[in-house]
């Protein structure tokens, strides 16, 4: 145990953690130069494109120092926002963290959240500022923002660049002579701490742990507390490039189980696994049943792939635990279902990979937050849809769910920054200066108001220089109204949407505009509406359409002519009927689009 | 002409009965010489040209043989030596009568022109004569169209072929009106001028046949209709299509590609075979633009009940609308629905996976699913 180090990387996004794990592979010898693809942990096509990491991965290194041989753990985490729980239980995993900075960036709101947690979990943090080979590093200017912020010695910052390795062996001593060894009893219970399971087609479910205390055989009756289920530990091992199975993982040591659980619904990241014939006292902390915050409806491009749509939610349901759904109808879209996420990224991956994975494309309708309702009868609903919203007049008060966000930014940007959350709803708390150029800024924020484009027009009026984090703190009621759009007076139900009573002729308005751009004419005159009950707030009219006809159609204009048509009636085929007017389906996206 | 040469055995050699195998093939029943030839070839050319498609192609007696011109190619001569030609009929760009319109287009002739070269034919002995009119083009008001309608009508020429204007993308308009220096066209206009023409063309005893297509009773241009109908055509120079039985293909459309591989004796034509739901869909479509409509019969014969039935429930909306009307077994546009016939004949396609409902019938029972011997049902009342 005393040769064992366990540890992650904190670093906002693009600051270079992936680089520099790559490094940290290549000169443990842990990839070979064959299999050294840029990017080792993030191994989803979707991960290296976007540069973030979904799911968190673990490797497993060997060091040799002064003629000892280390066993280095790195737990890599997901680096977003909608993923904070899973960081949490990676860094609960850990005795140390390497804080990394972009030199040219400096430090970020996400990295100071996860940076905190960190902290809060005692882990040791080694500050390294990266890629300070790169024009425009402010090296000196970052490092007395991470002297300000833990405290730390100026001479213990690390200077790096994972792009040349500059730094890789000062990294590597400071891991072993700085990061504790773990602690624990190999002869106390078992209590292993699950920080992530993944989906595999021929394994089954394989979960990720850490164990604190005891020993975990192959062959173990094994139990996981919070769930209360029991399962033979078919496998156990180590995490290398790939599974590397032992008899057996001890006190310290992170690996994986495989237990033939088909369902990562099963397994429930920060659970604690445990042996059935000599359980521990107690679970490890810190464990949350995470609930999505986030619901849209998803459909089908053709109303016959409905049963598909399923196949593949349920398959990456498999592998990420996080997303739930449910069947549901409307009447504009037909047959689809009710999806839950942990936040608007979030919705987005599983958008995307239902189209990438399984060529699954979908509609997706106006995501919106949980609310819950109290009835005047005394009833509680939770709503997960717009549809579900009760009548105004059985209506004693709507709940909606708040967060806390940390915003920093440079100081120019604070008047800009204050107006955008006012404008959403936001209370301003506090407000930070972490250095002289550096101001950290606090808000309560009502959920619903960042839901759609607040990041975007934070990034844009702040030209880059704001990041921005947030943490769910409680439910508070509001004035919220259920704005409805008609198309010649026929209510489309996927567009409707639950909308703060003062923000919702605005948005009414803008919706009908996007609409009018989206909707094609047609031989009649279409009438966009926006309405709160019976009150029309918004009203766009689609002029008739005159004339389709080709003028010419001879020898050599029969065949463009054909398949120009075809094509259209192909598009038509995809379109919705809502009453008379056709509605294609992109219109159903109008809401995502209207800052467009 | 040498592709006149390489393709003598067009008719032939598709129908299965080529003249070694002794039958005579059908004779070529019209001829059609598209845009700019009569400025550019001289009478021993002319000669020459004619001399050639008829010794390589059986070519009917009383073939059509039309050519296009614009007004400023016709002069007394050349006209006086067009008529000893095979050419017995005259397609003449005239657009319109007014100086603003024609300069507004970039054409080369005047008002004039236009005016003059209709008596010219007539006095030159060209009994058929087609002359090219567009509406809906900017600046063209109602009661200038209406003029320019009655200025024609006065020339009395067969055949009229209204057009209303296009902007094609990809051309010089498309440009200009997305830069904004042209106004884009009007559909209002358009539709409003399209019904106004129907009317005038009826007073003056011109019968609308096609969408852009009227003439006095019996002189439909036998070259263009043979389109519609799936009637065999071979096209002859650069970007030319040609068309036998479900087989259609098409020369390069870029001259100097077109002419080296000519010289080498290849043909350098690309070509498509057209699926059966492909053939039902240019059925629709073609059929839907004429007076004569789409035969139910033949369409059942052809396609398959399957097919048939699918595009019948496509089809219903648009009965229910009045935009299609059902009679005597046939599909046409009433007057509500002629300036939306490609909006209809797309709806009525079948593609992706109902193109599989398309089970060909057996040849021998097939007939053309436009039939010019029947009603046209434009002029029916009510």
């Amino acid at each position: 145990m005393k040769h064992i180090r366990n540890f992650c990387i904190i670093a906002h996004i693009d600051h270079g953690k992936s680089t520099l794990a790559d490094r940290l592979l290549e000169s443990t010898k842990t990839v070979s130069d064959r299999n050294m693809q840029a990017q080792v942990l993030d191994n989803m096509d979707l991960e290296r494109e976007r540069g973030i990491t979904i799911k968190s991965h673990a490797i497993q290194m060997v060091h040799m120092h002064e003629g000892q041989q280390y066993v280095f753990n790195l737990i890599d985490t997901p680096g977003h926002v909608d993923f904070s729980y899973e960081v949490s239980r990676s860094i609960a995993a850990c005795e140390g963290a390497l804080l990394l900075v972009d030199a040219t960036q400096g430090i970020q709101a996400q990295t100071i959240s996860n940076l905190y947690l960190a902290i809060e979990h005692n882990l040791e943090i080694i500050p390294i500022v990266n890629k300070i080979d790169m024009d425009g590093a402010m090296i000196e200017e970052v490092k007395d923002q991470i002297v300000d912020l833990i405290g730390c010695k100026h001479e213990s910052i690390i200077e790096a660049s994972g792009k040349t390795g500059l730094g890789v062996p000062d990294i590597f001593r400071a891991i072993i002579e700085r990061i504790p060894s773990p602690s624990g009893d190999t002869e106390a219970p078992l209590q292993a701490l699950i920080f992530d399971s993944v989906f595999n087609s021929y394994r089954g479910v394989i979960a990720y742990f850490r164990v604190f205390n005891g020993v975990m055989k192959k062959g173990d009756w094994v139990k996981f507390v919070n769930t209360g289920n029991s399962y033979e530990a078919d496998e156990v091992g180590v995490l290398k490039m790939d599974l590397d199975p032992r008899p057996e993982l001890r006190a310290g040591d992170v690996g994986y189980i495989i237990t033939g659980i088909k369902q990562s619904k099963e397994i429930k990241v920060g659970d604690t696994i445990t042996l059935r014939s000599n359980p521990c006292e107690k679970a490890i902390e810190g464990f949350v049943d995470v609930k999505p915050m986030v619901f849209a409806g998803l459909y089908p491009i053709e109303n016959e792939d409905y049963e598909d749509l399923r196949d593949s939610l349920e398959k990456l349901q498999l592998n990420d635990a996080s997303l739930v759904f449910e069947p549901e109808t409307s009447l504009a879209l037909g047959f689809g279902f009710r999806c839950g996420f942990l936040g608007l990224l979030h919705l987005e991956i599983v958008q995307e990979r239902l189209d990438r994975e399984y060529e699954m494309p979908v509609i997706t309708t106006v995501p919106n937050v949980s609310y819950v309702a109290y009835k005047r009868n005394g009833e509680k609903l939770n709503i997960h849809n717009p549809s579900d919203f009760p009548d105004p007049a059985a209506l004693e008060r709507v709940d909606e769910p708040y967060i806390r966000a940390q915003i920093i930014t440079s100081p120019e940007f604070v008047g800009a920054i204050m107006k955008l959350c006012m404008d959403r709803r936001g209370t301003l708390l506090n407000q930070v200066y972490l250095t002289p150029t550096r101001v950290e800024l606090s808000f309560d924020l009502p959920l619903a108001e960042i839901v759609f484009d607040f990041y975007d027009k934070l990034k844009s009026l702040s030209r880059g220089y704001a990041s921005f984090d947030y943490e769910l703190i409680d439910y508070r009621s509001g004035d919220l109204v259920k704005l409805d759009i008609l198309l010649n007076g026929e209510k489309v139900d996927a567009l409707s949407a639950l909308i703060h009573r003062n923000n919702a002729e605005d948005f009414g308005r803008r919706l009908c505009k996007k609409l009018r751009e989206l909707v094609p004419r047609q031989q009649f005159v279409i009438a966009i509406q926006a309405a709160i009950g019976a009150k029309i707030v918004a009203r766009e009219t689609i002029s008739a359409m005159r004339k389709d006809v080709t003028a010419k159609c001879y020898g050599g204009d029969i065949s463009r002519k054909r398949k120009l048509l075809e094509k259209q009636k192909k598009g038509k085929k995809r379109m919705r009927q809502i009453g008379s007017v056709e509605v294609p389906q992109q219109a159903f996206l109008a809401v995502l689009k209207m800052n467009e | 002409m040498r592709e006149a040469e390489l393709r003598r055995d067009f008719f032939g050699a598709h129908s299965g009965s080529s003249p070694a195998h002794g039958s005579p093939p059908t004779p070529i029943t019209s001829l059609y010489l598209g845009g700019g030839t009569p400025s550019v070839l001289t009478p021993p050319q002319w000669e020459q040209l004619f001399e050639a498609l008829y010794r390589l192609f059986p070519i009917a007696s009383d073939a059509e043989v039309t050519l296009e011109a614009n007004p400023d190619d016709l002069d007394a001569d050349r006209l006086a030596a067009l008529r000893q030609t095979p050419v017995n009929r005259l397609s003449i760009g005239i657009q319109s009568f007014r100086d603003q319109d024609l300069s507004w287009m970039n054409r080369a002739h005047n008002t004039a022109q236009a005016r003059t070269c209709l008596d010219l034919a007539a006095a030159a002995g060209f009994r058929h004569v087609n002359a090219d009119l567009i509406y809906g083009s900017p600046g063209l008001d109602d009661a200038a169209w209406m003029a320019n309608l009655q200025q024609l009508f006065t020339a009395n020429p067969d055949h009229i072929s209204a057009y209303a204007l296009t902007v094609e993308t990809g051309t010089a308009l498309a440009h200009f009106v997305r830069q904004g220096k042209s106004p884009n066209t009007d559909d209002e206009q358009a539709s409003r001028q399209f019904q106004q023409m129907e009317v005038a063309m009826a007073e003056a005893g011109y019968v609308h046949y096609e969408i852009s297509n009227f003439c006095r009773p019996g002189a439909f241009a036998r070259h263009n209709t043979s389109y519609w109908t799936g009637e065999p055509y071979l096209g002859l120079g650069p970007a030319a299509h040609s068309f036998i039985g479900n087989h259609r293909s098409w020369n390069v459309s870029h001259n100097i590609k077109y002419v080296t591989q000519i010289e080498a004796g290849l043909l350098p034509s690309e070509s498509e075979q057209l699926s059966p739901a492909d053939q039902l869909n240019e059925s629709l479509m073609t059929g839907l633009r004429t007076t004569w409509g789409v035969d139910l019969e033949a369409l059942q014969v052809r396609f398959g009940e399957r097919a048939f039935a699918a595009v019948a429930s496509l089809a219903q909306p648009w009965l229910d609308g009045g935009q299609l009307a059902l009679r005597d077994g046939h599909w046409f546009l009433t007057a509500s629905g002629r300036f939306f016939a490609d909006r209809i004949a797309s709806d009525l396609f079948l593609v992706e996976e109902d193109a599989a409902l398309v089970e060909m019938g057996s040849e021998g029972a097939a007939k053309p699913v436009l039939n010019m011997e029947r009603t046209r049902f434009w002029e029916c009342k009510g």
